[in-house]
């Protein structure tokens, strides 16, 4: 038995508030490509961030061709053998690509007879890459590839690739893969990020997985289904339907989407795919999904940030509104809770009054003939507080004073409370303490009781569970039929999470 | 050594504390410049920035020369702080100059009450139109506005040139660059009769605290304020970003314009080629010494006015070159970029053995 090239023993790494990676064993061995499967937030990053050197870790070690190292920079990582390809990639565009692949190069005499290696690396693995042409005019693939080939001109001994085919066509994916088994069996072991199931079950002779910061399994990905490994990635432990409310008397439909398609806008987003759903009153549509399907893209589709064309495609209570924008959408009844609270769903250098103020001064008639009414405004604000004990010394407060949950326990009040008729809320709970979450939580119940359409974009698979009368799931920009949570499984969802669109007529083919 | 830390916050005191420490600093530097050319550096920075208060009708030219820099000071401080760099101003008071300029040479005999009001309004129409050229190329191309404004602005000064060489030439006026007089109805009624008091020196400090009212007060003011600080949370709450770029192009460029007609028909009753001396530039240093905050731009913009004062007052008394007012103003805005960086960071003295971080 030969000693493995990379090993890591209990590694360990805390971030505020955030065990990210909790005692997390990996063995890579030679000539092998491993797959590190995981959900967003399983720590596959902060875990892979370690290996590269990027980020330190607390505690554990790291072995190296069987010694013990401790890598200090990428550079570290790089000169003794280990290169990483990104997901998203660094490259200038206006440069031709030899001249991009010298600007990565940490030792300068690496740099002669460039143009000549780089034909010759990019013709013997398959790369087919000019190193004369401008950036500017490649397609994805291609700039992945320049990566690759500025990662092999290095020798790696060990290649990190960072959810390569989630910018790829699935042909430009077949090719990577042919580079890549090749890549292996002359030597150079891959560890491969990525949750597309069928994808690691076809590439990877291993597999560790995580969840939540621990490596909850280790297995021979061909051994398994795609929906064994599903349920192993998603938590297993999950319940379905505790203290599930009371069902709902749906009223009539106040959301609703048409054949919804939208372009992305720039090259790492998501187009969306003739998104079709009716939310009624008293209803909860969950959209379950992993991040960068076009979850993003649908939310500013549904607050108007991104107008979606055709007036019908969007209707709010029945009257189209596709294309008004955020201000005419509220006036119809429509709030919204973006994913991102700092710069996107509040400013974080004005108080919480004038946060307040920034959505709420239509709905809640905070301002007249365009002057703003303070005194209201801060007694809104201070009602939210009050509501949702928002933890604060109060509304003349920066919004950056406040931790994550209080200050999305804030901007999730300070959308509840204006009364809307359909409120669409993406990751109402993320990075907020449990005890914010449960508020939040009820808060959404509550609105829905109330008679409002709600909709919850969320990668948290719990709180779909929990608070959803209905769960569609969101993969590479295209919406599954909502299924009532009755008869969601978590293997149906999981799978559908993994790209898998046939799941639901033919799971035996998995 | 030292080295920079990041406070984390923004510091109220250097925020203010700032603009005095770059006065300062830029004092001192001014005289260690005049010690090196041969100079007492006390009685030389006496008499740039002292002593022009105290001559004969000061504190008159103080104000007429600080209207036209509050004025576009207070503009420039609305499109700043929607992240709108509006740095053409120079152009937009020329403009305001010409077409209000050409209102009064238009109207050479009448006398109705109305004629200076119409050519004030001429005057804030020009700067608004040419301020809104930048803002339709921005919306429409998304051109920066940083280079379409300043190239802008000399464009707007060959036009005088070419206008007051050519059709606009004063035909008695012996073949020198000028226009004909202006009436006395158009250039306007004093604020004390028989001086070049114009009513601009009134204006000024009214609209910069009708500015500052409407940027804490009004929606409109927020929504500049949102899109400057996030723009992603301007978009969120519905506030279109093309309409702020249009507006606040309109306002900055309205009351350079306004700046510009006050300017020319106030102090000196035509147009020729040389109506500002790089007002509109110095307007920026105004609106960044004022914090962007139009009640702080009314002192930024006597301290500024006092710079043209002194320049004359090296001149006349010490024989020196005026463009010292330049170099002084240059200074400042260095020392005020410099000073700036103690609001967001504070500077921690080290051991001068411990390595570099």
């Amino acid at each position: 038995m030969t000693t493995p090239l990379l090993q890591l023993n209990g590694i360990v790494k805390q971030y505020p508030g955030c065990l990210a990676n909790d005692h997390v064993d990996l063995t890579i061995d030679r000539h092998q490509i491993h797959a590190l499967l995981g959900e967003n937030g399983a720590g596959k990053s902060t875990l892979v961030k370690i290996i590269y050197g990027v980020v330190h870790p607390d505690e554990g070690s790291i072995l190296w061709q069987g010694e013990r190292v401790t890598i200090t920079s990428p550079a570290h990582a790089r000169r003794l053998g280990i290169g990483m390809v990104f997901q998203h990639f660094s490259l200038f565009e206006a440069l031709t690509v030899a001249e991009n692949i010298a600007l990565g190069l940490d030792n300068p005499k690496d740099r002669v007879n460039l143009r000549d290696r780089i034909i010759k690396i990019s013709a013997s693995y398959g790369l087919p890459v000019d190193p004369d042409r401008t950036v500017h005019d490649l397609s994805v693939g291609e700039r992945q590839r320049i990566e690759i080939v500025r990662c092999l001109l290095q020798n790696p001994k060990l290649l990190i690739m960072d959810e390569p085919t989630s910018v790829l066509t699935p042909k430009e994916a077949e090719t990577l893969f042919t580079t890549l088994r090749r890549l292996a069996s002359e030597g150079c072991s891959i560890l491969y990020i990525s949750h597309k199931l069928e994808e690691v079950r076809a590439l990877c002779e291993a597999a560790t997985i995580m969840r939540a910061g621990r490596v909850v399994a280790q297995c021979i990905p061909a051994e398994k289904t795609a929906r064994e490994l599903a349920s192993i990635m998603i938590s297993a432990d999950l319940k379905p339907a505790h203290e599930r409310r009371p069902a709902p008397t749906v009223g009539l439909p106040r959301l609703v989407l048409n054949k919804l398609t939208l372009r992305a806008t720039s090259e790492f987003g998501t187009s969306l795919k003739s998104i079709s759903l009716t939310v009624s009153g008293g209803e909860i549509v969950g959209i379950a999904g992993i991040a960068g399907n076009g979850q993003g893209e649908l939310m500013d589709a549904l607050s108007g940030e991104i107008l979606a064309g055709k007036p019908e495609t969007v209707l709010l209570d029945g009257k189209p509104a596709g294309h008004l924008g955020p201000y005419d959408r509220r006036k119809l009844g429509g709030c919204f809770v973006p994913e991102e609270r700092n710069g996107h769903g509040a400013v974080t250098t004005m108080s919480l009054s004038e946060n307040a103020y920034l959505s709420a001064h239509l709905r809640g008639a905070l301002s007249k003939l365009g002057v703003i009414n303070h005194r209201r405004t801060n007694t809104y604000a201070a009602s939210i507080i009050e509501r949702f004990d928002v933890r604060t010394t109060g509304p003349a407060a920066l919004a950056k004073s406040l931790s994550g949950g209080n200050l999305q326990k804030f901007l999730v009040g300070r959308e509840v409370m204006l009364d809307p008729a359909v409120l669409v809320i993406s990751q109402p709970t993320w990075g907020v303490d449990a005890g914010a979450a449960l508020a939040i939580h009820e808060a959404i119940i509550a609105l829905a009781a109330a008679g409002a359409a709600v909709v919850i974009i969320s990668q948290d698979l719990d709180e779909i569970f929990q608070l959803s009368d209905r769960i569609a799931v969101i993969a590479a920009g295209t919406l599954s039929e909502p299924v009532p949570v009755a008869e969601a499984s978590l293997e149906r969802i999981g799978l559908l999470m993994g790209g898998s669109h046939t799941a639901s007529e033919a799971p035996a083919h998995v | 050594m030292f080295s920079l830390q990041p406070r984390g916050y923004v510091s109220q005191f250097w925020s203010w504390g700032s603009p005095i420490l770059a006065l300062l600093l830029t004092a001192a530097i001014a005289g260690a410049i005049f010690a090196f050319m041969g100079r007492p550096p006390l009685l030389t920075v006496y008499t740039f920035l002292i002593s022009p208060l105290f001559a004969p009708e000061g504190l008159a030219n103080l104000a007429i020369k600080a209207a036209p820099l509050i004025l576009m000071g207070v503009g420039l401080s609305l499109a700043y702080k929607a992240n709108v760099w509006n740095i053409g101003t120079e152009g937009q008071f020329t403009l305001g100059a010409i077409f209000g300029g050409g209102a009064a040479l238009a109207l050479p005999d009448a006398t109705s009450w109305a004629v200076f009001p119409a050519v004030l309004i001429a005057g804030i129409t020009g700067g608004m139109l040419y301020a809104l050229i930048v803002a339709w190329l921005r919306t429409a191309f998304n051109a920066n506005e940083i280079l379409t404004s300043l190239m802008l602005a000399y464009i707007a000064q060959y036009l005088l040139i070419y206008l007051v060489t050519g059709p606009w030439r004063d035909p008695m006026g012996f073949g020198y660059p000028q226009t004909a007089m202006f009436s006395d109805t158009a250039d306007g009624p004093r604020v004390i009769e028989a001086t070049n008091l114009h009513f601009g020196i009134i204006a000024a400090p009214v609209i910069a605290i009708l500015a500052w009212w409407i940027l804490g007060k009004t929606s409109f003011g927020f929504q500049l304020r949102v899109l400057g600080q996030a723009p992603r949370a301007a978009r969120f709450a519905g506030f279109s970003e093309n309409r702020l770029v249009w507006l606040s192009m309109a306002i900055s460029g309205g009351l350079a314009g306004l700046a510009g007609v006050f300017e020319v028909t106030g102090t000196q009753g035509q147009l020729t080629t040389t109506i500002s001396p790089g007002y509109g530039f110095t307007a920026i240093i105004v609106a960044f010494l004022g914090r962007l905050n139009p009640a702080g731009i009314i002192p930024a913009g006597l301290l500024l006015a006092l710079t043209y004062l002194g320049g004359d007052a090296a001149q006349i008394n010490l024989g020196m070159s005026n463009a010292i007012t330049g170099i002084f103003q240059g200074i400042l805005l260095f020392c005020l970029l410099g000073a700036d960086v103690l609001i967001l960071y504070r500077i921690k003295w080290r051991k001068s053995a411990g390595a570099r971080a």
